[in-house]
């Protein structure tokens, strides 16, 4: 039996770019070069990895974004995933983490799955709680925060390393599963795989296809509502010294002036 | 005045240093009623009460270390049920994030992660949050159900604030979904006796300029100097000279100490994204145009393999 596998992968402003928010107070997509995010790019790798160890496995990459965000599907179609889906409609504009939640498990419902193989956090957002959220929504085990994963007859195993130990974790599928950036370096998409990428399947749904109701996204759904966004003033320039033989001296005047020492 | 429900972080009965920061921020929107689960969960109201804790809800199940996440969930859902908070405040750590998630899709209730401060505002808790590597400063509310929000660790003073802290037995029953994750082995961490990183008040951090494990003895000597925490860039850690535990930055801890020493360290967004709300930043580069310097209060252009041990030198010398 096949194991089908869902990847969600987000489509985040370049976090190297000038960053900021629009007037409604999301994210101004226009300005800044959009990409995949880099943190999704590791679960689209271990998906690759758990789908070459089974005998039969199907991989889907689903992202909830703009137009654009097909970049981000076809990003990861060429590095080998089989096929994409892309969630648009309008007022999807401005969802929170729970409406995300929301259209992204009925979505991996409609889509069909075993396995869905999430980052660990955007970053944009950087919640790192869609998963967790996910989970709940579809009532399968979570199995997040993973730096390393294996699935084998049908069970899924894993390492999460928290603050105050390392655990070793175990679920049945059908489960929703995170990696950090520890579970193992992402592959670069091959030219063959770029070529193969332009003729993979990405389907386009829109919320009527997922039975949701204008309401219960966008900004007008959102359960979070951001009042104000202020640019952080830029920190006042710093004294900066050349190490002449007394920099680090020097340093030490400058803390106990501080009062840290 | 109405309740808000704060949850427990501890170890073994001795409660983190963040929950009790969450205890200062609760008491200006009500008076605090903690949740504490687990192994030592009644130990912990002491310390709770003296931060004032009016009550401290507790409840001991081998649920709560045997599988992942969602039997904490169950509880703290019942415990919502039976306070009916004004607001639930969670620690932002990572499974505090994932807790107070499903217990806000749960109870729905729009969920605020990662705030750095909170007052109290004409229609609920204000948050304010610290976005884009820290180059953005939000203020946020939740607009549907009781606000659950998560804090970051150095949001707070801590402030003793006694209160009676009465202990009552908190009554969870377990759903089906909790026993769907089983935790089968656990490696504790071992403690290297220097200040947990995210509670720190100086933490010092060095980076690929380090180059190598042993050289890790020059930063580790000059954070014992200040009695400061380890901290390291993915660089450092992807070489493996220092624990990924100790790795700052967007995929690692998030820092906000007093005083943050960067070593080595270029300043990439992605390692700002963790030290950028560091009240004082200081930075030694043998390269003038790294971008760390543009953070910096205090910066030395030199070779860290000089710099640093004359500043630990100097640091012990003016303390003898
Ligand atoms: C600066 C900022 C602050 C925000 N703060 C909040 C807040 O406090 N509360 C709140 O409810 N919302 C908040 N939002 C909105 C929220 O980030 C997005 O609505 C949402 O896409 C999910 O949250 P995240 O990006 O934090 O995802 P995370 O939970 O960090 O993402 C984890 C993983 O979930 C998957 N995923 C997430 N989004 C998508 C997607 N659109 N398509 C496919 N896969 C996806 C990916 O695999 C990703 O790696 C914020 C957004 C921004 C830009
Ligand atoms: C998705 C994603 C997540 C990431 N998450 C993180 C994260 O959480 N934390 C993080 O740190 N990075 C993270 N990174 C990596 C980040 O982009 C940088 O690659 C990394 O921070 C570089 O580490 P560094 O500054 O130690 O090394 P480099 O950038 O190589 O800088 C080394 C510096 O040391 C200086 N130096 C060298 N020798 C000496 C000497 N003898 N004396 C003094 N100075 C010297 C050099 O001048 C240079 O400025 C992430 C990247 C991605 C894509």
């Amino acid at each position: 039996m096949s194991l089908r596998i869902v990847v969600t992968v987000k489509y985040v402003p370049d976090a190297t770019g000038d960053r900021h928010f629009a007037d409604d107070l999301t994210v101004d997509r226009d300005d800044v070069d959009g990409l995949l995010s880099e943190l999704d790019e590791y679960a689209v790798e271990q998906a690759l990895q758990i789908a070459d160890e089974a005998d039969d496995a199907e991989i889907t990459v689903l992202t909830v974004g703009p137009e654009d965000a097909k970049d981000a599907l076809r990003k990861a179609l060429s590095m080998g995933a089989d096929k994409a889906i892309h969630v648009e409609d309008d007022d999807l504009h401005g969802t929170d983490a729970i409406g995300t939640s929301l259209v992204l498990a009925k979505a991996i419902e409609k889509a069909g799955y075993d396995l869905v193989i999430s980052g660990m956090a955007s970053t944009d957002g950087t919640g790192g709680i869609v998963p967790a959220l996910v989970a709940e929504r579809l009532g399968v085990p979570q199995v997040t925060l993973l730096s390393e994963v294996s699935v084998e007859d049908g069970v899924v195993k894993g390492r999460r390393d928290g603050d105050a130990a390392s655990e070793r974790l175990e679920a049945s599928l059908p489960a929703v599963v995170s990696v950090t950036d520890q579970s193992g370096e992402a592959r670069y998409p091959s030219f063959k795989g770029i070529m193969a990428a332009k003729k993979k399947p990405v389907a386009s749904w829109d919320l009527s296809d997922l039975d949701i109701e204008a309401e219960e996204v966008g900004l007008e759904g959102a359960w979070t509502a951001v009042d104000s966004a202020a640019e952080r003033p830029a920190r006042t320039a710093g004294t900066i010294v050349k190490d002449e033989g007394e920099g680090g001296k020097q340093l030490a005047g400058f803390l106990a002036s501080q009062k840290f020492i | 005045m109405a309740e808000v429900l704060v949850y427990v972080d501890h170890v073994d009965g001795a409660v983190r240093k963040p929950t009790l920061e969450l205890l200062t921020l609760a008491r200006r929107i009500g008076e605090p009623v903690a949740v504490a689960l687990g192994n030592g969960a009644a130990d912990t109201a002491a310390a709770l009460a003296e931060h004032g804790a009016t009550r401290v809800l507790t409840h001991d199940a081998a649920e709560y270390a045997d599988y992942l996440v969602v039997p904490k969930v169950d509880a703290l859902q019942a415990a919502f049920e039976a306070v009916s908070p004004a607001a639930v405040l969670v620690p932002s750590s990572a499974e505090g994030k994932e807790i107070a998630a499903r217990l806000a899709l749960r109870i729905g209730s729009g969920i605020i992660t990662d705030a750095v401060d909170l007052e109290a505002g004409d229609s609920g808790p204000v948050a304010t949050q610290s976005v884009f590597a820290a180059s953005f400063t939000t203020k946020t509310r939740v607009s549907k159900g009781t606000p659950v929000i998560t804090v970051k660790p150095n949001s707070a003073a801590v402030e003793a604030a006694p209160a009676a802290g009465a202990v009552e037995a908190l009554e969870v029953t377990f759903g089906a979904l909790a026993t769907g994750t089983k935790v089968t082995a656990r490696t504790p961490r071992e403690s290297t006796g220097r200040p947990e990183l995210t509670e720190a008040a100086i933490v010092v951090s060095g980076g690929r300029g380090v180059n190598g494990t042993e050289n890790f003895a020059i930063i580790e000597a000059l954070a014992d100097s200040l009695g400061a925490a380890v901290g390291a860039s993915r660089a450092a850690v992807d070489a493996g000279w220092y624990p990924h535990t100790n790795q700052v930055g967007q995929t690692g801890k998030s820092v906000s100490p007093q005083l943050y020493i960067a070593n080595g360290i270029s300043g990439a967004i992605q390692h700002r994204a963790g030290m950028q709300t560091s009240k004082t930043i200081v930075a030694v580069n043998k390269d003038a145009e790294a971008p760390i310097f543009d953070l910096v209060d205090y910066g030395v252009v030199g070779d860290l393999f000089d710099v640093v041990p004359q500043l630990t030198e100097e640091i012990n010398t003016r303390k003898g």
